[in-house]
């Protein structure tokens, strides 16, 4: 797909570049150089400065996912011994560490792994696992959860700490010298894609936005699998003037009119993506925020900061400061409603939303509701549960509009 | 001098009744500090003055607390925040509340949420806790609890007032130690709710006047004569394993428990602080040398289960019970690493679910009677 000048359109664009990981990944392999197994909030600019090549479970899960192929890894997990209770995409990873096939995503098998916890402590036992399987180094960067907004002077010593121990451990199992010049371009790139996405992200702020949110589920594989890479940056750069763009043209990607605007908080329901989809559109609702913008914003200027930006994920900031950036973004992008998902395979996710769907209609007056749902595995959603409950968000929208005028 | 069962009745009466106790230690002009799983150092709050109180749930029913989690957390996260709110914590002066996993940690910001009038202590551990960096970060950590701690005892804790609270907990983790290598050889002498009881009754009671008495069953547990057990021996695993209804089962089936890998009981005792000059670098340390816990990581990744296997040939086990506590992702996530090692030494094992809500135990009787019946069949 090209646009008016004949270049390609950045979402495609954004396409090729994740699809070149997995192939630079498999390329690796087949040159009998290590790959590795990475999280997708683990500092990303450690492995890329030792040029290793570095694949994500979890973006394999969701892709896996999208593709209808959860429900079958989850059971092959399920058949090894793991309770369904456990996060989709830690089953899906695991059955596939196992050797349980994929053509959804094939991803070569690792040769170490890089796990870091900022993201959840489910996170540490599903590497550990995998390592297990597998006979394989972990290297894995514990980021403490955070009971207050800043991140103190004792987190970051320890990170530090762990830091250069991982720098030590990768630079034997990549049998490269730690390089701090090429370490610092690395830097460099990580952030112009951070800045460059958080600015793709802030076109949802116009009335009507010119994109749907649910572009964003999709470009955030770009910002996990190759945010320190240079090409990943120019590729959020151009979506950014296409945004621009379709600002001044009147244009939108969303494919019908706007009548409502709203946060979709977590995770999607990548197996139901369609069914999540119909309703908002048989309504004329556009996702206009998705906390998944602050998310990977990870912006900093020195080693200090970077590890403080790394300490900032969604499920170990406190909760003052979740509900500052939803708020933010909800304000921002101006919405009327709240959907929240409520993600059986995210308990540290879902386990604050009850408190903050309270705030979150005290703070916005807005009205919000939830759905029950999965990331990954089709059984834990009801198309039915959940059409209901957009038709109420839907119907509490119409109504504060109706009292506003 | 009381009879090992006048004093099983003791601890009993303790375990069965936490607020009683905890009034007891209000009435003496105490303050009580809930201390949450896992892996509090209690010895700061002991030398502060105060008392150390286990909050680790309870067996009900969760109606207010419904408010803040979903379905799908472990139980004793959303007892612990219903107790809370149903103001049977009132009697407590403030709480410490650890991190270490996913329900915890949204249970930090629940909590704290649901009860702001009581002081909220949060902790952070390091996952990386063995390294210099680890160890360092533990201590700042501790340090944090330490400070809140004086602000409510309106006193400073003193490094002479903390050696001798790490003395009195390590006492008392030796003599609890003790007590569950003599209650696996005296199955006898004492039943599975019994052995519970005095383990769980640790948390409620003043810890120099549980070990006082403890001290005093070992001693008679020690002089009784060897005696046959006829029963299967096990090996019981998991968060927590304190459930009457439980326990009774293994015992209607003549069931002894030789030995524990269970959060609540022998993980959170297997430590002793070690002599350092700074007893602040002393509780760090002993943090860095908890190991083989499901909640912890391990560099060394096949050390827990091996582990396990050790403790049930070493203890006379026969048999392995899991109780998985429901909703539990680092148990469920252990559990098939646990199974293939246990299979791999051939020791029959057997799942078991459990939460704080449980009120129909017929499957779990069901379970237990076929698992008491494999263990037979292989005398």
């Amino acid at each position: 797909m090209e646009n008016q000048e004949g270049k390609k359109e950045a979402k495609v664009v954004l396409r090729e570049i994740v699809d070149k990981v997995y192939q630079s990944a498999w390329d690796a392999k087949n040159r009998g150089e290590p790959v590795g197994w990475s999280s997708s909030k683990f500092p990303a600019e450690i492995a890329e400065a030792l040029g290793l090549a570095v694949c994500y479970p979890e973006n394999q899960a969701a892709a896996i996912s999208a593709k209808h192929g959860g429900q079958r890894m989850c059971e092959h997990a399920e058949s090894l011994g793991y309770a369904n209770d456990i996060c989709g995409y830690t089953r899906i990873s695991l059955a596939y560490a196992a050797g349980a096939e994929s053509d959804e995503r094939p991803m070569p098998q690792p040769d170490f792994l890089l796990a870091c916890n900022n993201i959840c402590n489910c996170m540490t036992k599903w590497y550990e696992n995998i390592a297990r399987m597998r006979s394989i180094p972990l290297i894995m960067i514990d980021v403490p959860y955070n009971n207050e907004t800043e991140v103190n002077d004792d987190t970051v010593a320890y990170l530090k700490g762990q830091f250069q121990d991982a720098i030590r451990q990768l630079e034997k199992i990549s049998g490269r010298k730690w390089d701090e010049k090429r370490f610092e371009e690395v830097c460099q790139n990580s952030n112009r894609t951070a800045k460059a996405w958080l600015k793709a992200c802030s076109y949802c702020q116009y009335t009507p936005s010119p994109l749907s949110g649910f572009d964003l589920f999709n470009h955030m594989a770009d910002v996990v699998t190759a945010r320190s890479k240079p090409e990943t940056a120019a590729a959020f750069e151009q979506l950014a003037e296409e945004y621009e763009r379709a600002v001044k043209d009147g244009t939108s990607t969303l494919p019908y009119p706007e009548k409502y605007r709203i946060m979709f908080e977590g995770i999607p329901c990548w197996p139901e993506l369609r069914a999540l989809f119909r309703p908002l559109k048989a309504k004329g609702i556009n996702t206009t925020a998705v906390v998944y913008a602050p998310a990977f914003g990870f912006v900093y200027n020195n080693l200090d900061e970077m590890m403080r930006a790394y300490c900032k994920a969604p499920n170990s900031v406190c909760i003052e400061t979740g509900v500052e950036w939803r708020e933010g973004i909800c304000r921002e992008n101006k919405v009327d409603g709240v959907l929240v998902h409520y993600n059986r395979s995210c308990k540290p996710w879902s386990g604050y939303m009850p408190e903050m769907e309270r705030r979150f209609r005290k703070d916005l007056g807005v009205p919000v509701v939830g759905f029950d749902g999965d990331q990954a595995d089709p059984r834990n959603f009801s198309e039915e549960q959940y059409n209901t409950r957009v038709e109420g968000l839907f119907e509490l929208m119409e109504a504060n509009k109706a009292g506003r005028k | 001098m009381s009879t090992i069962q006048e004093l099983l009745s003791q601890f009993d009466a303790a375990a069965a009744n936490p607020k009683a106790q905890l009034e007891k230690h209000t009435a003496a002009g105490k303050k009580a500090i809930g201390c949450f799983p896992y892996y509090v150092p209690e010895e700061l709050v002991r030398a502060a003055g105060m008392v150390p109180f286990g909050v680790w749930g309870a067996e009900g029913t969760i109606n207010a607390a419904k408010k803040y989690f979903a379905p799908f957390y472990c139980t004793i996260a959303q007892m612990s925040l219903e107790l809370a709110l149903n103001g049977k914590l009132d009697k407590l002066s403030g709480v410490i509340m650890p991190s270490l996993c996913d329900t915890l940690r949204p249970l930090t910001q629940n909590f704290r949420s649901a009860v702001p009038q009581l002081p909220f202590i949060f902790l952070a551990h390091p996952q990386n806790r063995h390294a210099p960096w680890g160890v360092e970060y533990t201590k700042s950590q501790y340090g944090r609890v330490k400070k809140k701690l004086e602000d409510i005892a309106g006193a400073p804790i003193t490094d002479s007032a903390l050696k001798d609270a790490i003395k009195v907990y390590n006492e008392s983790r030796a003599a609890r130690r003790k007590f569950v290598t003599l209650a696996g050889k005296h199955p006898e002498a004492v039943s599975p709710v019994q052995r519970s009881a005095v383990l769980k009754s640790a948390y409620f009671m003043d810890k120099a006047e549980h070990t006082a008495l403890l001290a005093d069953l070992n001693a008679q547990l020690e002089a009784l004569p060897d005696a046959a057990w006829k029963g299967p021996k096990v090996l019981l695993s998991g968060i927590l394993a304190d459930s009457r209804n439980l326990l009774q089962i293994l015992a209607d089936h003549n069931m002894a428990v030789a030995a524990d890998d269970v959060a609540h009981q022998s993980r959170a005792i297997r430590a002793d602080v070690p002599d350092a000059a700074d007893p602040m670098t002393a509780l760090a340390l002993q943090f860095a040398a908890q190991d083989h816990d499901v909640l912890l990581y391990d560099p060394e990744l096949l050390k827990r289960p091996e582990y396990v296997v050790n403790l049930a040939r070493e203890s006379g086990a026969e048999g392995v019970i899991v109780l998985m506590m429901q909703f539990c992702d680092p148990e469920e996530l252990e559990y098939p690493s646990l199974k293939q090692a246990l299979d791999k030494a051939g020791i029959p094992s057997v799942l078991i679910g459990y939460d704080q809500q449980m009120k129909d135990f017929g499957q779990a009787r069901t379970q237990i009677q076929a698992f008491a019946d494999v263990l037979n069949a292989r005398k």
